[in-house]
């Protein structure tokens, strides 16, 4: 039987069977894979927050690593007054998804902290989400046992300009921050993004040439945050 | 189908024409740099060159695959939407990537990020699909797949290479020229990475260049006016 290619009812068939097929195929490679990915993301997050803790690790032995260092049950979820809030999970927060929402009141957001203990020491981990130039930067701050020195950072971007702003993730960068306050007797200290070359000096970090908005941004991202974290340091 | 079909005789796997489907994208109908197709992302990630050689698996991978698709569909595709099926095509392998990508090279899906789904704009796919598959063989559809792929590959490979040595001070991630922050190597005495190469215009002058020499060499190419 001829079948007329160009008439309305095979073209209709055609379509809608390509589309059932198609979806049915890449519905099931989704959720096939599905896992496998968030496995992925996992890790990525346990890597990121050890490298704050300037702990060396690799896809393969980062969760061992992490169940080491991190004191899963010292950790807490806090709201923007710095008080703790109970019966969340500070790792399941995924405060990237938060900072999008755009209905979520940004006094609304919660903040989790991360306690390790590095070397017999104490130290708090503090994410940190906010907007480069071109899409999400995001990072973790470590602060050290007395509430105040920064221990060490790390920031990642989604998609700064190569060269420019997407150097935050670089050593050189983030390791300006080791050793900021972020308070001093209680008072909340702000660290600055300056472009006159005084990074080094306390307070100040130097920001990126050619990166400036992705500098700018850290800067919001990083004070805006820690504003909160230093009122709960406070409170304990 | 027809019932008066003459049996043609049976065509070698690597006739002539054949061997032709693959050599030509090389260098005489190169994608890239012949018919300027699929500059965008030779712009956009030709920083390193483990992203080239990723992005050309990948293309290889969805025009391939692709390719050999629409030909098996193309006495059945109706005409009138055949854009749309071919669109649908190349959507759905891009996905198909990515998906294996995060699940499998995570570091290189987070590097890539939203270049793999920009294959699917890859002018070169839609432009085979459209131009080949649809009137050929599921064979031949294939070597053309695996030429164009090569000949867009090569001019990736030329470009990330330029880009990131001169650009990075790196081959193929490793530090070449000494230590940047630290002053050592190279850079001790003066030298430093130009950070231009590493923005995307600069793609396009490397680009232009190997047009114009590929021009130079054979003059074939050159078109009247």
């Amino acid at each position: 039987m001829a079948v007329n290619k160009d008439s309305n009812g095979y073209t209709f068939l055609f379509a809608i069977t390509l589309v059932v097929i198609v979806g049915a195929g890449l519905a099931a490679v989704s959720m096939g894979l599905k896992p496998m990915q968030e496995k992925n993301v996992e890790i990525k997050k346990k890597m990121d927050i050890l490298g704050a803790l300037q702990v060396e690790t690799s896809r393969t032995d980062a969760t061992e690593q992490y169940d080491k260092y991190i004191k899963s049950d010292e950790c807490v979820v806090i709201n923007s007054n710095g008080d703790v809030k109970e019966g969340l999970v500070a790792f399941d927060i995924d405060i990237k998804k938060q900072y999008r929402d755009k209905t979520l009141k940004p006094s609304d957001r919660d903040f989790p902290l991360y306690v390790a203990e590095v070397d017999g020491s104490v130290k708090y981990i503090i994410p940190v989400v906010g907007s480069g130039l071109w899409g999400p930067i995001w990072g973790y701050l470590s602060i050290n046992e007395d509430k105040e020195t920064v221990f060490g950072a790390t920031f990642d971007h989604k998609g700064e300009t190569p060269g420019l702003g997407a150097e935050i993730k670089q050593a050189f960068y983030y390791e300006q921050y080791m050793g900021e306050k972020i308070s001093s007797g209680g008072d909340f200290s702000m660290i600055k993004s300056v472009k006159d070359g005084s990074g080094k000096d306390l307070g100040k970090v130097d920001g990126i040439t050619g990166g400036t908005i992705t500098s700018k941004g850290v800067e919001e991202m990083v004070n805006r945050t820690i504003e909160v974290y230093v009122k709960y340091f406070n409170k304990i | 189908m027809s019932n008066d079909k003459i049996k043609a005789p049976k065509e070698p796997l690597f006739s002539k024409k054949n061997k032709k489907l693959v050599t030509e994208p090389l260098d005489d109908n190169n994608p890239l740099t012949i018919q300027v197709l699929g500059i965008c992302s030779a712009l956009a990630i030709t920083v390193s060159i483990e992203q080239a050689l990723v992005m050309t698996g990948s293309v290889f991978f969805v025009l391939g695959a692709g390719n050999m698709i629409i030909s098996l569909l193309r006495n059945l595709i109706p005409s009138r939407i055949r854009i749309i099926v071919q669109l649908v095509v190349v959507a759905s392998l891009v996905i198909i990537v990515n998906e294996v990508l995060q699940a499998f090279l995570p570091d290189v899906a987070e590097k890539l990020s939203v270049f793999v789904g920009l294959i699917i704009t890859n002018c070169i796919i839609m432009g085979r699909f459209e131009a080949f598959a649809m009137a050929n063989k599921p064979w031949p559809s294939f070597l053309d797949a695996v030429g164009n792929t090569v000949g867009y590959g090569i001019v990736l490979v030329l470009v990330s290479l330029f880009r990131e040595v001169f650009g990075a001070g790196k081959f193929f991630n490793v530090p070449i020229f000494g230590d940047r922050i630290e002053g050592t190597g190279l850079y001790s005495i003066g030298y430093m990475d130009n950070n231009f190469i590493i923005l995307a215009p600069f793609a396009l002058f490397a680009v232009g260049l190997i047009i114009w020499i590929q021009r130079a060499r054979n003059k074939s190419l050159i078109e009247e006016h």
